[in-house]
């Protein structure tokens, strides 16, 4: 927790600081709540109550909401604008198309070098982790960028409680495959399923983040419900949403976007404004409801925490 | 104005806050792909023309040409005054880092001569033949246009596609309606007459 609140939006940059508590107050009870029983099964109850809470406070669809700048990007920006492939290319294609996903039930398939490898019910994934609200920057390779209060635990908690052997060097992971719920499926867009990978330290570090929800209420399909990838200082599309596999690999896993264009998307994509897209420059982004385009920073802000995994890399050459 | 109903449409939704998350981009995108539809309808006259025989098309021709130039100016606009506002260091490093602005702008600048020639005045004073030639400068632009297209989206879809195929095809049709003129005209000559160049 201290390790991720130090990289937090500066409190400048987040608006209204009462609905803020209110969910804080929330999230605190709902952890204690989820860490109580069985979990799953009085989620989505909290989660209600949340919705409650939000929309009388939260009115993102007010233009006086939307005229405020610095702060959480509006709940409406972060699920009507997405970029889900799985759904169709266009970014309001999830949100007009995601309905036809099946999230329950949803198991997530756990395997290679653990010692608990098995199809574990999202409920048991859930069980005994209190849901914490992370507000990340999140940097679309494209070159937009919004600022997300997501609702999740450390992925760390997990690859602890599956235990990896020492063989396991990193860490892969898979979207749900079902073209008959997922139409982009059904279309040459990308490689089907989507997959996408950690080195082990990048998984284990404690801002990389197993999401379930935003605004402190459960993921919406378009956002890649019920399970997602937060990992806030790569480029968006490492963050794989709707997973349903997640295995422990020795060596470099296959990633969907460097799968399709390998000499644009490396393993690593991690947000530098120094290394340009081939086809385009990162320096800069548009935060989503802001004019001016604005700075892109070295790992999106969080380069004090995760610089680290990275000393003694050629980011150039390891984009 | 039909031809008006794209801005029209894109400005209410504008105005309405009916544009996604990222109007900048909407608006981009949105004038961008209009002045490719012109570029297409612009093309199409003259096969339609020859297989309709209705020779009256021929009139919309300009007014269609005007719009994809008007479109393309918007396009162009919206890039340097919405997305960049006018900066213009970023634009200078922008070019060289994305290819395809430089092939949108030649794409661009190749149809100002053909709008600042299209008036009946302009086309007595270069002569009809050296206004044809000038004016199939589109034909470039349409091909530009196209490159432009496929080269800044992330994956290539059909609607990529869509709009090469229709470019291809209408400037195929060009092609061989010119070389069956030119077969027909053998035909109808005699024989041992030397073709002349």
């Amino acid at each position: 927790m201290a390790a991720n609140r130090k990289n937090d939006i500066n409190p400048s940059e987040i608006t209204d600081e009462g609905l803020y508590r209110n969910r804080r107050e929330f999230m605190r009870t709902a952890s204690l709540a989820v860490a109580g029983a069985a979990a799953l099964s009085l989620l989505p109850k909290n989660i209600s109550i949340a919705h409650a809470q939000d929309s009388r406070t939260w009115k993102p669809n007010h233009p006086s909401q939307s005229d405020t700048k610095e702060e959480l990007t509006p709940f409406k920006d972060i699920t009507s604008y997405n970029n889900f492939y799985e759904f169709g290319v266009d970014k309001d294609d999830p949100a007009q198309y995601a309905g036809t996903l099946k999230t329950q039930p949803w198991s997530v398939a756990v395997d290679g070098h653990v010692k608990k490898p098995a199809v574990y019910h999202l409920e048991d994934i859930l069980k005994g982790e209190s849901m914490e609200d992370r507000i990340y920057r999140h940097r679309c390779v494209e070159g937009w960028s919004m600022v997300i209060p997501w609702l999740g635990f450390p992925l760390a908690n997990l690859i602890k409680r599956v235990e990896p052997a020492s063989k396991a060097k990193y860490v892969a992971f898979q979207t749900k495959f079902a073209p008959d719920e997922m139409p982009g499926q059904r279309t040459s867009a990308l490689r089907w399923p989507y997959v996408e990978g950690l080195r082990m330290d990048e998984a284990m570090h404690p801002l990389s983040l197993l999401a379930v929800g935003l605004y402190g209420k459960s993921l919406p399909n378009q956002d890649g419900a019920p399970i997602r990838l937060v990992v806030p200082w790569k480029y968006g599309f490492k963050s794989i949403k709707s997973i349903v596999k997640i295995s422990f690999v020795e060596s470099l896993p296959p990633t969907a976007w460097n799968l399709a264009t390998p000499n644009e998307y490396g393993f690593y994509s991690n947000v530098n404004p120094e290394v340009d897209h081939p086809r385009w420059s990162q320096a800069r982004e548009r935060r989503i409801g802001e004019f001016f385009k604005r700075k892109t920073l070295m790992f999106n802000g969080y380069a004090d925490q995760v610089a680290g995994l990275y000393s003694g890399m050629d980011l150039r050459k390891d984009f | 104005m039909l031809c008006l109903a794209p801005l029209i449409l894109l400005a209410w939704n504008g105005l309405n806050g009916n544009l996604s998350a990222n109007p900048i981009s909407d608006i981009t995108n949105e004038t961008g792909i209009w002045t490719i539809r012109f570029i297409v309808a612009t093309l199409a006259i003259t096969p339609l023309r020859r297989i309709t025989r209705l020779h009256g098309l021929i009139t919309f021709r300009r007014m269609i040409g005007l719009f994809a130039f008007f479109y393309g100016s918007l396009h162009f606009t919206t890039y340097i005054w919405l997305d960049q506002f006018f900066d213009w260091r970023a634009i200078l490093k922008d070019i060289p880092k994305r290819p395809f602005i430089m092939i949108g702008f030649a794409s661009f600048v190749l149809m100002i001569p053909l709008a600042v020639t299209s008036t009946q005045k302009m086309i007595r004073r270069l002569g009809g033949r050296r206004w044809d030639i000038l004016h199939r400068l589109i034909y470039i632009t349409a091909v530009g246009a196209c490159i432009h297209y496929i080269w800044l989206v992330k994956v290539v879809t059909y609607r990529q596609i869509v709009y090469a195929t229709l470019v291809a095809a209408l400037l195929l049709f060009r092609l061989l309606w010119k070389l069956r003129g030119e077969s027909l005209q053998k035909t109808h000559q005699p024989a041992k007459k030397p073709l002349a160049a």
